[in-house]
């Protein structure tokens, strides 16, 4: 039925419409508007206020700002067909740095997050070489990074160290005109990912190496460079989100990452958005509509005060279920 | 597993048979990573570093991570992952207090509900993976969710109740007066026994040929006739039993809490790579995993003795982790 009104709907809007509604991704944000309208009619049923405002709307987006920015960079390690694991500690590494170095002093500001994103850059290229040279299984690679970084880090502080400057709030409060800063800086990412994936050399390697290494290799490509990038990429997103959060809340501390599982959720809202865990397939819009879709759930949850704990039980069926519906999909197809 | 599929692996394997026996325990030493040799020397190193150190309680201390590096063996070698065992051990433990609250009478009880629950949640592990195609580490992180949302949805966060003794004995107690040793904890026996099951489950049976021959080439297993969907399905429920018998041990020394199985899934994958199981698949063996998992606990030991902070014993970890597996991906390319 959704295959039919998708062919009429095709015919009635033309050349761009059809671009659309044949993406990839298309499907997952039909996903989201569907959960996003039950969910509204389902609040206000309930009489716990609406979703459909824009202050709630507002809300469901300043929360997914942090997810989202390193979502990207875990979608394109997923896309090489590697996967991160040590984004969690490394989004704390850049809080906890940064606060630290910049000491609430505002012309420390450019040296903080110029170092943060230099170590962001390094840990990149030590998982990419770990995992190309040394020939260790990326997820193995990054797990023991993940543990090295969580040694070093809670070895040498034990909570909120240092402090940004208020001016360097400005990332997470401030506004451009209406705009929050925030989206400006999650709109940035996302179109520097889906341009880089979608219009550059770099991102067809990326998807090249991603759906067959070897093949990409016999055809030319430095599959080895392609993975390294891929993971220095991945790297940098996760400092962003560190800085962010170091805006956010003023200061670093060590289990900021961690805490919110951002390893596991950032790999949970690629996979919702489609992207497959074997590589070479999915993209950036996908894991936007991910990321809002978690988010979207854990809001309404809140609001009806669903209990956290069933919040946790509910978030692992729908992980569950969406990547199931994704592989059932794929093998119907295949038939 | 029926007999008549499995018939030209056995050819196979009775080949081996005929071979004398010392001179395939001289392969088995030429083929098995040196992890037994590093454990050796952190045991060495520790006693010189501080004669007085107990080294009887690394074996007592790993008991737990060392049976669940086996299990996860199973999971590894044909070819998955299984994220949810620390989650498992939680519930074990919080569920057992709650159930039995501390009356011994109900132990036999509860270790019956136990086994029932960890087959059931290795059932369904397996059967999301073989039969929804969803990739393990999905599978087994929803099941992660799952279980410790449910947990501490019924617990409200803090477990109520004891557990019995004669539950706790396992972990806890130690047979005094042994020969040798001087005192035998029931945990190392407990080892001991879990270690022969799935020695003889991976490097004896029918079935832990089959999860070589899944891990290796799914596709030519297939082709081969075996039931590829089941022998992963059974490797997730050895799995998920060695968390519950690591449950059962680690509550008898660890205290009744939603905390008790953090990280453990992650420590299991780790030492079941530190003692030279392949992710593809395929490669590994139960006496090398368990070895991996006591080589950490000595590891840690180690580090405590040399009087490093407790923060820096994930990245030491995290080094071995990487080292062990790039040592072992060295080895198999220059063996191939």
């Amino acid at each position: 039925m959704i295959a039919l009104i998708l062919t009429q709907a095709r015919t009635k809007l033309g050349h761009f419409g059809h671009r659309v509604l044949t993406a990839a991704s298309t499907p997952i944000f039909i996903v989201l508007g569907v959960i996003y309208l039950l969910a509204s009619v389902v609040i206000s049923v309930a009489n716990q206020g609406t979703l459909l405002s824009l202050d709630a709307l507002d809300t469901i987006m300043s929360r997914s700002v942090g997810l989202g920015i390193v979502a990207m960079g875990q979608t394109v390690a997923l896309v090489v067909g590697s996967i991160d694991l040590s984004v969690a500690y490394l989004i704390s590494v850049g809080a906890v740095y940064s606060s630290a170095i910049m000491q609430n002093d505002p012309n420390r500001m450019v040296i903080g997050v110029l170092a943060v994103l230099a170590i962001g850059a390094l840990v990149g290229l030590a998982n990419g070489l770990v995992i190309t040279k040394l020939r260790v299984n990326a997820f193995v690679a990054t797990l023991g990074m993940s543990f090295i970084l969580s040694g070093v880090l809670n070895a040498s502080f034990q909570n909120y160290s240092g402090a940004v400057p208020d001016q360097f709030q400005t990332l997470a409060y401030g506004y451009i005109g209406p705009v929050r800063v925030p989206f400006i800086l999650l709109a940035a990412v996302v179109l520097g990912v889906w341009i880089l994936l979608r219009y550059t050399t770099l991102g067809h390697h990326l998807y090249a190496v991603g759906g067959n290494e070897e093949a990409a290799r016999l055809s030319g490509i430095r599959s080895h460079r392609v993975i390294i990038t891929a993971h220095v990429i991945c790297s940098i997103t996760a400092v962003l989100t560190g800085l962010y959060l170091a805006a956010r809340i003023k200061a670093g501390a060590p289990w900021i990452g961690p805490d919110s599982h951002y390893d596991l959720e950032s790999i949970a809202a690629v996979v919702v958005g489609g992207t497959a865990l074997s590589g070479g397939r999915g993209g950036v819009w996908g894991t936007v509509a991910g990321v809002m879709i978690l988010f979207v759930l854990d809001t309404s949850f809140n609001s009806l005060q669903v209990n956290e704990f069933l919040q946790n039980v509910a978030r692992g069926l729908i992980i569950i279920g969406a990547v199931a519906a994704y592989t059932y999909r794929e093998h119907r197809r295949r038939r | 597993m029926t007999g008549k599929t499995s018939a030209p692996i056995d050819r196979v394997s009775m080949e081996v048979t005929e071979t004398s026996t010392w001179l395939r325990i001289l392969r088995a030493a030429r083929d098995t990573t040196p992890i037994f040799l590093i454990l050796l020397a952190l045991l060495v190193a520790i006693h010189i570093q501080s004669p007085a150190y107990n080294l009887v309680s690394i074996f007592k201390n790993g008991a737990p991570l060392a049976i669940l590096a086996a299990g996860q063996l199973f999971v590894i070698v044909s070819g998955e992952f299984d994220l949810s065992v620390g989650s498992l051990i939680t519930v074990v433990v919080t569920m057992s207090a709650s159930i039995s609250k501390g009356d011994p009478d109900k132990t036999l009880m509860v270790f019956g509900v136990m086994i029932l629950l960890g087959i059931a949640v290795g059932l369904v592990n397996g059967l999301v993976v073989t039969r929804l195609h969803v990739p393990s580490f999905v599978a087994t992180l929803g099941m992660m969710l799952i279980l410790l949302g449910g947990v501490n949805y019924i617990t409200g966060g803090t477990p109520l109740g004891d557990l019995p003794s004669n539950f706790r004995t396992f972990g806890r107690d130690e047979i005094k007066n042994f020969p040798v040793l001087g005192t035998l904890p029931n945990s190392i026996i407990v080892l001991i026994v879990a270690g022969v099951v799935m020695y003889w489950l991976l490097h004896r049976a029918n079935f832990g040929r089959q999860i070589y021959a899944v891990g290796g080439n799914a596709r030519a297993a297939d082709l081969a006739g075996i039931d590829v969907a089941g022998v992963r399905t059974l490797a997730f429920i050895v799995s998920a039993l060695s968390a519950v018998v690591a449950g059962i041990l680690l509550g008898g020394y660890a205290g009744v809490s939603v905390q008790v199985g953090k990280g453990y899934e992650f420590q299991a994958i780790s030492a079941a790579f530190i003692g030279g199981a392949a992710l593809t698949g395929g490669r590994g063996s139960v006496a090398a995993a368990i070895a991996g998992g006591l080589t950490m606990q000595a590891l840690f030991a180690l580090l405590n003795v040399l009087g490093y902070p407790q923060e820096l014993r994930d990245t030491v970890q995290g080094v071995i982790v990487i080292a062990a597996v790039a040592y072992a991906s060295y080895r198999f390319r220059r063996a191939s």
